[in-house]
């Protein structure tokens, strides 16, 4: 096994495929890798029906297919897929795991590093290979204010989580092949000490807003409950939620779960609407990942205004206003 | 009477974050700190499980001498005893030495542990992987992104939305849970607590010595991970500012980035009449 082919692993997760295609970006990612460590790139699949997914991922770039494809996988065990990874990991040596930064994936991916021993980083914004081949893992720390390099630089496999959305999938395409290995369940796995009682489905709507890509978020500048209550139709509108400043929480305008900031959550929306909010460093400390700001202030010298990609100068109530009215106008047809 | 142990962890705030330019690391010593806020959901979490059931709480954090403030006010909150992990050769541990280390520290002074309680992630690092993998050091079940926990003898029902799924799980003590920001509302330490807390009560203190772990298990044990680098993120804006009417502004916002929003919110927002007739 001397000069073996290295690999590169994505661990299949695609019961978050309709919320995420986060398996498909890294697939895509890892053929990239893969060029600069000379390196196949292999797709993990485990459950039961999964025929499904050895198309998809084969059709989206993978070289190698790992499939387990039996009943006693049908509803998901952390326990026992982590059983089972370990022991293929051990018998296979992969140079690198990617894994989805999804809750499940975040759950997942530290138990595993911990059994193989071996380093992992979490939610990486970025991936390369740098010039001694081995993997820089870009994770941001502090809300996303800052960023490090991390390495795992003596231990095997390197793993990272990565944030969906980082990567681009490549396009579908049927005339792809993958070499599909259809494994059998080993032996001795052990029972699963967590029983799973009972699950559904759920909007994602109800979901914290730590993972929503609409953000509308509301300071004191609201005035009073009322009108910040309004905020969260706005936030339907866009599909979004809604986030508040620790002043407008201790108001009892929102619930404690949507304050944001150092002492809060820290967000990462695709697009941030920030109604009469200063701007305090506690709170944008939480805000170092949101992609395009709208801030809406009274005073242009506010902090907020000045990080913003578009800072209107205008009454917040009367912004949101408008914007309700025009978007039900435009959203209707 | 159930043996609860929460792990805590002291964050900077960010009021003014030093950074040492040169090692790309932050001056922790200089930033002031507080209790990580998941890690207070998890203690909260702890005190209600306490108020319902009866259970002793011991709260642990690693840190420099000045994580004892966070023990204090775990104390104030209602915590029964405190543990801090402190030792030079400890400094800058990642998740995998963090977790070996607390996991050393729980089977020393609290092995009788029924259910270990992490925050789901720190502010500072974000990684939060310490809860599960010290789940895997400790060899027991755990549920992270935990909501809500009921008791039953020994048995623990907890709640969770984790991905879209709302599910439903159990497991026997000894167990493991994170706890997530979305419940478990901290209480406040009153000044009157904290006063108390800083007058009555120790706080255990243990080095690598008193764990029993010498430097050829840290290096055994130890970071796998290396941080070579870290920088702020630059961003690039392009800071436009638009003035006048509400109705003015929002439609002049909408005009120019309607492209972008409906890519965003999935739904057509484009071309409608681009005018507002009021
Ligand atoms: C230890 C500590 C931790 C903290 N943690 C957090 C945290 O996690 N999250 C957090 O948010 N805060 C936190 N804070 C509080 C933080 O310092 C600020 O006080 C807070 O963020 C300010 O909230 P705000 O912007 O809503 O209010 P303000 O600072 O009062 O700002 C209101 C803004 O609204 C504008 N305005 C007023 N009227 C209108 C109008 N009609 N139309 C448009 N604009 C208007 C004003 O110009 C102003 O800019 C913390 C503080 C401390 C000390
Ligand atoms: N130094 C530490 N001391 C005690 N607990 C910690 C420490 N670091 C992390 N933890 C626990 O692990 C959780 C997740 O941390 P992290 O993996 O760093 O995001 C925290 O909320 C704490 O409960």
């Amino acid at each position: 096994m001397k000069n073996k082919q290295k690999s590169i692993w994505v661990f299949g997760d695609y019961r978050n495929y309709y919320q995420n295609r986060v398996t498909l970006q890294l697939i895509s990612k890892a053929m990239d890798l893969a060029k600069s460590v000379n390196a196949e790139v292999c797709a993990l699949i485990f459950g039961y029906e999964i025929e499904e997914w050895i198309m998809e991922y084969t059709a989206h770039g993978a070289d190698r297919i790992l499939a387990i494809d039996e009943p006693a996988l049908k509803s998901y065990s952390t326990e026992r897929y982590l059983a089972i990874m370990e022991a293929l990991v051990k018998e296979r040596d992969p140079e690198i795991i990617l894994i989805g930064a999804t809750d499940f994936g975040r759950e997942f991916a530290p138990r595993l590093a911990k059994r193989l021993k071996t380093g992992l980083s979490a939610d990486c914004v970025g991936l390369e290979i740098d010039a001694t081949g081995l993997l820089v893992q870009i994770a941001p720390s502090f809300g996303g204010n800052m960023l490090a390099e991390i390495v795992t630089e003596y231990h095997r496999p390197q793993m990272a989580t990565v944030r969906p959305g980082t990567f681009k999938e490549i396009p579908h395409d049927n005339r792809r092949k993958a070499q599909v290995e259809r494994l059998s369940l080993m032996k001795g796995l052990p029972q699963p000490r967590v029983r799973l009682i009972e699950y559904e489905r759920c909007a994602e709507k109800e979901h914290s807003i730590e993972n929503a890509q609409v953000i509308v978020c509301g300071g004191r500048g609201m005035g009073n409950k009322n009108n910040f209550v309004k905020l969260h139709e706005l936030a339907r509108l866009l599909g979004g939620g809604v986030g508040a400043t620790r002043p407008v929480v201790y108001a009892g305008w929102a619930d404690h779960n949507s304050l944001v900031g150092q002492a809060g959550k820290h967000i990462k929306p695709k697009i941030l609407f920030s109604f009469g909010i200063s701007g305090a460093i506690q709170h944008t400390a939480g805000l170092g990942e949101a992609d395009f700001i709208v801030a809406i202030n009274k005073n242009p010298q506010a902090t907020m205004m000045k990080m913003a990609d578009v800072a209107m100068v205008a009454d917040a109530g009367d912004v949101l206003h408008s914007l309700i009215k025009e978007l039900k106008r435009r959203i209707r047809e | 009477m159930l043996q609860l142990v929460v792990c805590i962890k002291q964050v900077p705030m960010v009021t003014e974050l030093p950074w040492d330019e040169k090692s790309g690391t932050l001056r922790r010593d200089l930033a002031p700190g507080m209790m990580n806020p998941a890690c207070k959901h998890a203690l909260e979490a702890a005190l209600q499980i306490k108020e319902k059931y009866s259970a002793h709480i011991a709260v642990i954090t690693m840190g420099p001498p000045a994580a004892k403030e966070v023990l204090y006010e775990a104390l104030a909150m209602g915590a029964d005893s405190t543990i801090l992990i402190c030792d030079k050769i400890f400094a800058g541990s990642d998740t995998y030495a963090t977790s070996w280390i607390l996991a050393q520290a729980i089977k020393k002074q609290c092995a009788n542990v029924d259910l270990i309680l992490c925050g789901a992630f720190t502010s500072d690092s974000e990684t939060a992987q310490v809860g599960p993998q010290l789940a895997e050091r400790m060899n027991v079940p755990a549920v992270a992104y935990v909501e809500k926990i009921e008791v039953n003898g020994k048995t623990l029902r907890v709640r969770r939305i984790v991905d879209n799924f709302r599910e439903t799980l159990e497991m026997e003590c000894p167990a493991l849970v994170t706890i997530s920001m979305e419940n478990y509302l901290p209480r406040y330490a009153g000044l009157g607590g904290l006063q108390r807390a800083f007058g009555e009560n120790q706080i255990d203190i243990l080095d690598a010595a008193a764990l029993g772990v010498g430097v050829g298990d840290v290096k055994q044990e130890g970071s796998r991970t290396k941080v070579r680098r870290v920088f702020l993120r630059k961003t690039d804006k392009e800071n436009v500012f638009l003035t006048g009417v509400a109705v003015n502004v929002v439609s002049e916002f909408l005009n120019k980035y309607e492209r972008k929003i409906s890519t965003v919110i999935g739904k057509s927002i484009e071309g409608k009449n681009r005018t507002n007739e009021e």
